[in-house]
């Protein structure tokens, strides 16, 4: 089975570590070889949280410049920022509600305007999918669960070895139950939020 | 139960490798487990903490690593499994007690995890604890995988029970923070209690003693390197010309680059696990069919000088290349393309570079640095002494936790910083050499871990600084781990004392000692200078506890504050305190209520007074 390989950049508190065991978990469940790396040292203190997720036969966890097959990006400048990991090839989904960091407050930097962000990354990529994942978590119920909603954005690319009834599984049996109607719910925005857009 | 107490041994479970190393540990009847907290390695011990809870081992939160380390080693000489964690700089902390005890040996396994941190994703330098072994002369493992992470583990437990020689566990982050599938194993019944049989011509080293166990080291030396030679962590594989020696990650980076480079009928490839003492058999046999070979492992050219000099021994003259202008660099971690391109530009084939994107007319995206939380007491703390040392020309020696994130402005409470508790130590030294007013910083824990020493130099040789201890009642910045100035019974933890951090200031006799509470911003600048005035050491407790912690313990916090009409667009609350909660919409200031966390000091420092608390259910 050729590598598949994705990418998620979050900011710390988005969720982007639960997405990726979800994703995991649901790699397990079908049996798909999976490896994920991440990179949350300071996430609880507005860092940028980074998981690595490759699917198939490769060893490593980790994935160099360039060679992502998908990028989720949970924050639209993050996802920007991503691009470095990005080729012609990529698939990029990102969410369109902005988390300003701290140091456009400051007058240190300008947040960049999502029009532009949005026609730069659609045409370095080979396609963009760009959604509000932030009004549909919380048309799901709670703003907390953008996750979800972009975890079924990326399921119903088919972009990666995951079908959606195995993610959903994943989702019943490893997220905490009080939360598993509303991250199904989520996900099911996503999901058709994307089949809209693609 | 705890998932990793799970007793289904064949069961697929998906795990962090840090949680794959606890679970290793748990599988090998680990008994005593000790730390000192630090990424990359925290996991496990959170791990271990949770695990002891709610089974038969011991494990402690210990106040440095080198008392986790004679902790365990007291117990490994008791017959008892035991186990110490830390990250690689910890190493250096019990690196007094390591080079002893592997005089002394061991009786029970004792496994000392050293995760090293290339990159320096969490760390303040990327040392390569491989040394480490060398040094001591001990035996040492390095995983590639998850799976082999846990079960190394066990191999470490038995190898070292063989030798009777502690066995050092090395790991990077990247095996720390990778998760994989890992099949489970067995879980061995820990013996929990031991005895020390008295023998004092072998325990208690003395020149003569320790002459004669030194002769017993280089001894199971010798016979460790035997086993080296047969170990299944030693392998190859491949038949071509061209050899590759990889450790660690740097073995997945290779696997993948030769599959990819289509290479594999070229190459042999051996893969180093245990790796210290190197099998050197092995080693000169694989270089005897190799034409060419190289050394692929991050950090130190550990493997490729000791390569090297086997290559000397047997008279090979065959090029052993590793870290080179042109191939690999000792900076930083590797990476799957990196890793290919050095594989190629070596055996000369050709690679096809990644097609990035051109990102050249990408705009400059806003940089998003960690910072101190919303309503984070450190940020209270750091604008009294801003205010209170304003117009002096001072030096902030700083330490590290959270509290180092105050040396970025607009707060820039931080000038120097080498390790732990070294803001105590460098304080000395630059009030005595400067005429700059010199004010430090250390936070709870680390004034525990290694702040003491200083402090009591400071009193008896009569130096001259104001020493701020930031005491927010736990270790935050690695995950909320308890410290003995922690009130456990505030959270329902039985069976812990409490240490008082002020009856250790003043018993270890400083002159001036005061506590203030940085959310009283006016009474701290007061206290704060008053510090500052005292001529002599000068301690001030600033305690606060964490909010982030207060969160996660969901405590009841205060009311949010918002930013009303008298606002006159000062900005001081941004320029001078710069809480993440602030943003700016319209070109005015604006609190987000869900990350303020009602700490009340921007209402305090407002000239206007228009920070206002937001109204109940608002």
């Amino acid at each position: 089975m050729n590598p598949t390989r994705l990418i998620i950049v979050a900011v710390g508190g988005q969720g982007n570590l639960l997405a990726s065991k979800v994703i995991g978990e649901s790699a397990l469940l079908a049996d798909v070889p999976v490896r994920m790396s991440e990179i949350h040292g300071m996430a609880q203190r507005g860092g940028v949280v980074e998981s690595s997720i490759v699917f198939g036969t490769a060893r490593s966890t980790i994935i160099s410049d360039g060679e992502a097959d998908v990028l989720v990006g949970f924050e639209p400048s993050e996802t920007l920022r991503a691009l470095n990991k990005c080729n012609s090839n990529t698939v990029v989904i990102t969410n369109l509600a902005p988390l300003p960091p701290f140091t456009v407050a400051v007058g240190s930097g300008i947040y960049p305007d999502l029009d532009v962000l949005q026609s730069l990354i659609k045409a370095k990529t080979a396609n963009l999918i760009a959604l509000d994942a932030e009004a549909l978590a919380i048309e799901a119920g709670n703003v907390l669960s953008v996750n979800m909603v972009l975890l079924g954005a990326l399921i119903q690319t088919g972009k990666i070895p995951l079908s959606s009834e195995t993610v959903k599984e994943a989702i019943k049996t490893k997220t905490k139950k009080a939360f598993v109607e509303l991250n199904l719910k989520a996900f099911e925005l996503g999901f058709s939020a994307a089949s809209q857009l693609g | 139960m705890h998932k990793l107490l799970a007793a289904n041994p064949g069961q697929k479970m998906l795990l962090l490798g840090n949680e794959a190393i606890a679970r290793g540990a748990i599988e090998s009847g680990v008994a005593v487990a000790t730390t000192y907290p630090g990424t990359p390695s925290s996991e496990i011990s959170l791990n271990f903490f949770q695990i002891s809870q709610e089974s038969d081992l011991y494990f402690e939160y210990s106040t440095n690593e080198k008392v986790a380390l004679e902790v365990a080693a007291a117990a490994a000489n008791s017959g008892v499994r035991s186990m110490c964690v830390m990250k690689h700089v910890g190493m250096n902390v019990a690196a007094d007690a390591l080079m002893t005890l592997a005089y002394l040996g061991v009786k029970g396994g004792l496994v000392i995890l050293t995760a090293d941190d290339p990159f320096m994703f969490s760390s303040q330098n990327e040392q390569d604890n491989r040394y480490y072994s060398k040094l001591a002369g001990l035996p040492m493992l390095e995983p590639s995988s998850a799976q082999e992470a846990k079960d190394m583990v066990a191999f470490a437990f038995d190898l070292s029970e063989k030798l009777q020689q502690p066995v050092i566990y090395r790991t990077t982050t990247r095996i720390n923070h990778s998760t994989e599938v890992v099949v489970l194993g067995d879980i061995q019944t820990p013996i929990t209690q031991g005895d020390f049989i008295k023998d004092p011509f072998n325990y208690v080293t003395v020149p003569a003693v320790s002459r004669n166990l030194h002769v017993k080291l280089l001894e199971k030396l010798e016979t460790a390197e035997t086993i080296s030679e047969t170990s299944e962590y030693n392998f190859f594989s491949g038949d071509g010309p061209w050899g590759i020696v990889c450790n660690g990650v740097s073995y997945n980076y290779v696997s993948d680059a030769v599959k990819d480079l289509d290479i594999a009928h070229k190459v042999k490839i051996f893969r180093v696990g245990f790796s210290h003492p190197m099998p050197r058999v092995l080693i000169k046999d694989f270089l005897k069919e190799c034409e060419k070979v190289l050394v692929v492992e991050e950090g130190e050219p550990f493997m490729e000088e000791t390569i090297k000099a086997f290559a000397q021994e047997e008279g090979l003259t065959l090029p052993i290349n590793g870290k080179r202008n042109d191939l690999f660099s000792r900076l930083y971690e590797y990476n799957p393309a990196l890793v290919r391109q050095c594989l190629a530009t070596y055996f000369d084939v050709t690679c096809k570079p990644a097609a990035g994107v051109n990102l050249s007319d990408v705009p400059e995206i806003p940089q998003r640095p960690p910072s101190l939380c919303a309503g984070c007491s450190h940020r209270a703390t750091f604008y009294a002494v801003n205010k209170a040392t304003e117009g002096m020309e001072t030096i902030c020696p700083t330490d590290i936790g959270c509290y180092t994130l105050g040396f970025m402005p607009p707060l820039s409470a931080g000038d120097f910083l080498i390790c732990m508790g070294a803001s105590v130590g460098t304080s000395c030294g630059f009030s005595k050499v400067t005429d700059k007013k010199v004010i430090s910083f250390i936070g709870d824990s680390t004034f525990f871990h290694s702040g003491i020493p200083g402090l009591i130099n400071a009193v008896f040789n009569n130096h001259n600084f104001t020493l701020v201890i930031l005491d927010n009642g736990i270790t935050a910045m690695t995950g909320h781990q308890h410290h003995p100035g922690v009130d456990m019974k505030a959270l329902s933890m039985e069976g812990y004392a409490h240490v008082s951090i002020e009856e250790i200031v003043k018993a270890v006799g400083v002159p001036h000692v005061s506590v203030i509470r940085p959310y009283r911003v006016k009474k701290s600048i007061e206290s704060i200078k008053e510090a500052l005035n005292f001529k002599g050491v000068s301690v001030v407790i600033s305690k606060e506890g964490c909010t982030l912690f207060a969160k996660a313990l969901k405590k009841p916090r205060g009311r949010s504050f918002f930013v009303s009409e008298k606002c006159k667009d000062h900005r001081d609350c941004i320029n001078e305190l710069a809480c993440p909660a602030f943003f700016i919409e319209d070109n005015r200031v604006k609190i987000d209520p869900a990350l303020c966390s009602g700490c009340t000091v921007c209402a305090q420092i407002c000239p206007e007074h228009a920070i206002l608390p937001l109204k109940d259910d608002a």
